[in-house]
């Protein structure tokens, strides 16, 4: 299985594995990992599941949709590697991911 | 300590609400036992997609896999009824008579659907939308050789019309008020979204009163039976006409309830060992004087992580702008804020090109907005909402001025 670790909202981090074909947000819900809420179940409505993409990765999983941008676009934490973590699909291509949980969701 | 300090907490209503509360007591360190009783079969799971997928695979969606509950040190305890409260005792009685000690008690019971008080209303075919249970119902009699009508243009009528009808069914709807959605939408909106229905083919009757459901011999709903004599064939009737806060445990323990549990803004009820959270509460929100019922996810979420907060004795987080959505064919509703009279409403975007928003204004502060296919437009409506932001009405109505470029 794929391994990610998320940065938590307190610092420390933790790497979990994540069955393959699931998302990062569902990754962090299984495993009740503190910050990302994920109010929509993943339909890419809530922005509630957002996340910093570390390093390389982010240019791996490329750009967000337009939905998703226009959904992160105002959030106070928005940064440049931002994504919803419902559209993080992880597979065995994404072993090693390194993702950050903002202290706010929202 | 006394023994009910170190009894567990018990949660009663395995929701979204029970199900959100449980992972966050854990995530904020309670070390505590903890037990969660629910009514339903089922471990907690996402009500959403029941209106919106119930035809498709994504019906069954469980807030957490089911190995969480073990991990997480859950006593999960489904298919049981929790019957009475003895709060003096701390204790709750389940419909197998045993009792159960708490040392906070959580009340998640959420609400049930209306039932309509009109002859036939127990006939076969005539269903309400609540549960999973529920749901398979409808998914089974959805075929397009059956006719489908819908009491009651709520949210969850609309949208289980608008997927009755995206797979070929004959749809009716209809509605007691003079509009769609007539309790929690802008008159605006009503409109816009009446006219994206019809134009898909759905029937949508207003100023419809439903006086009975008439059957056939083998006592299944043949036709709704409206004030006026005229009947609507159907095969199947679901009612839609809203959902009554089960409360009753509450009221009859004599915690004070006004149609559903009063609570505080840090979802304490009128007994210092008694929580409550989700659709059964009735809460203070934004800076409105009233207490509102608010039946939604967010606003459930919002609680369980007050509730958690108040358990381990953590300050309990602020409130948020309360906000939903709703998905109806292509469109990706979504709303923020309450709406209240008095408001201006001003159309950013053109209705029938499918994305468009209404902004409500009070003054020139932005009081609620509602959106479609428009998820710019609500995130800064939702922003400037909660940082009571003053805008400039023209620019906002205006889609060629950026949404930054609307503030005053
Ligand atoms: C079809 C449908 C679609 C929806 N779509 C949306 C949407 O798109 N967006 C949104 O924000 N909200 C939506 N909602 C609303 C949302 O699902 C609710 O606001 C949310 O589920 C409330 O959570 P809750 O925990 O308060 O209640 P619930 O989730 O209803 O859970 C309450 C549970 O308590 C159990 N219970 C009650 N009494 C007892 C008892 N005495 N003993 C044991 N168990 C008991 C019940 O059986 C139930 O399982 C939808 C609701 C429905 C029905
Ligand atoms: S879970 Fe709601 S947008 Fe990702």
């Amino acid at each position: 299985m794929p391994s990610v670790t998320y940065v938590l909202p307190d610092g420390s981090e933790q790497t979990i594995e994540v069955k393959s074909g699931l998302s990062v947000m569902d990754g962090s819900v299984a495993n009740n990992l503190p910050g990302i809420e994920a109010e929509c179940g993943g339909s890419c409505s809530c922005a509630t599941c957002h996340v910093y993409v570390e390093g390389e990765w982010a240019a791996h999983y490329g750009k967000a949709s337009e939905e998703e941008w226009e959904l992160l676009e105002f959030l106070d934490t928005v940064q440049e590697n931002s994504r919803l973590s419902c559209q993080l699909v992880v597979t065995d291509a994404e072993d090693g991911l390194k993702v950050t949980v903002p202290e706010e969701q929202g | 300590m006394s023994a009910a300090d170190e009894a567990p907490v018990v949660i009663v209503g395995a929701g979204h609400g029970g199900g959100t509360l449980v992972g966050t007591l854990r995530q904020l360190g309670y070390e505590g036992p903890v037990v969660l009783i629910g009514s339903e079969p089922d471990a907690p799971y996402h009500r959403p997609p029941l209106s919106k997928k119930f035809h498709a695979d994504e019906l069954e969606d469980p807030l957490r896999p089911l190995e969480f509950y073990e991990e997480q040190g859950i006593t999960l305890r489904l298919s049981e009824d929790v019957v009475a409260i003895d709060p003096e005792a701390r204790t709750v009685r389940l419909g197998d008579d045993t009792e159960l000690a708490y040392s906070t008690l959580v009340l998640a019971t959420g609400a049930e659907p209306r039932r309509l008080p009109v002859p036939g209303g127990d006939l076969d075919g005539v269903v309400v939308l609540r549960t999973l249970a529920d749901a398979r119902v409808l998914k089974d009699a959805v075929h397009p050789d059956k006719r489908l009508v819908i009491v009651g243009a709520g949210y969850v009528g609309l949208e289980v019309a608008a997927v009755a009808r995206s797979v070929g069914q004959q749809v009716t709807v209809l509605e007691r008020e003079d509009r769609v959605l007539a309790r929690v939408a802008s008159p605006e909106l009503s409109e816009i979204l009446t006219g994206h229905h019809v134009a898909q083919g759905t029937e949508v009757l207003t100023s419809a009163d439903v006086t009975g459901f008439a059957g056939d011999d083998d006592g299944h709903v043949r036709a709704v039976v409206l004030g006026d004599g005229r009947e609507i064939p159907c095969d199947l009737a679901l009612v839609g006409v809203g959902a009554i806060p089960r409360d009753e445990l509450a009221s009859a323990a004599g915690l004070t309830c006004d149609g559903g549990i009063v609570v505080d803004a840090a979802t304490r009820t009128s007994d210092p060992h008694v929580l409550a959270i989700g659709d059964v509460t009735r809460r203070p929100v934004g800076n409105v004087e009233e207490l509102v019922r608010m039946e939604s996810i967010p606003s459930a979420m919002e609680q369980a992580k007050q509730a958690a907060h108040v358990i381990v004795g953590k300050d309990v987080p602020a409130a948020d702008v309360p906000w939903f959505w709703s998905d109806q064919f292509d469109l990706k509703l979504k709303m923020a804020g309450l709406l209240r009279p008095g408001h201006a409403a001003v159309v950013r975007g053109d209705p029938t090109t499918g994305r468009f928003t209404v902004f409500h204004l009070d003054g020139d502060v932005i009081a609620a907005v509602e959106s479609a296919n428009a998820p710019k437009e609500f995130m800064a409506g939702k922003k400037y909402i909660r940082t009571r932001q003053r805008v400039d009405v023209t620019r906002l109505a205006d889609e060629a001025v950026g949404l930054k470029d609307v503030v005053a």
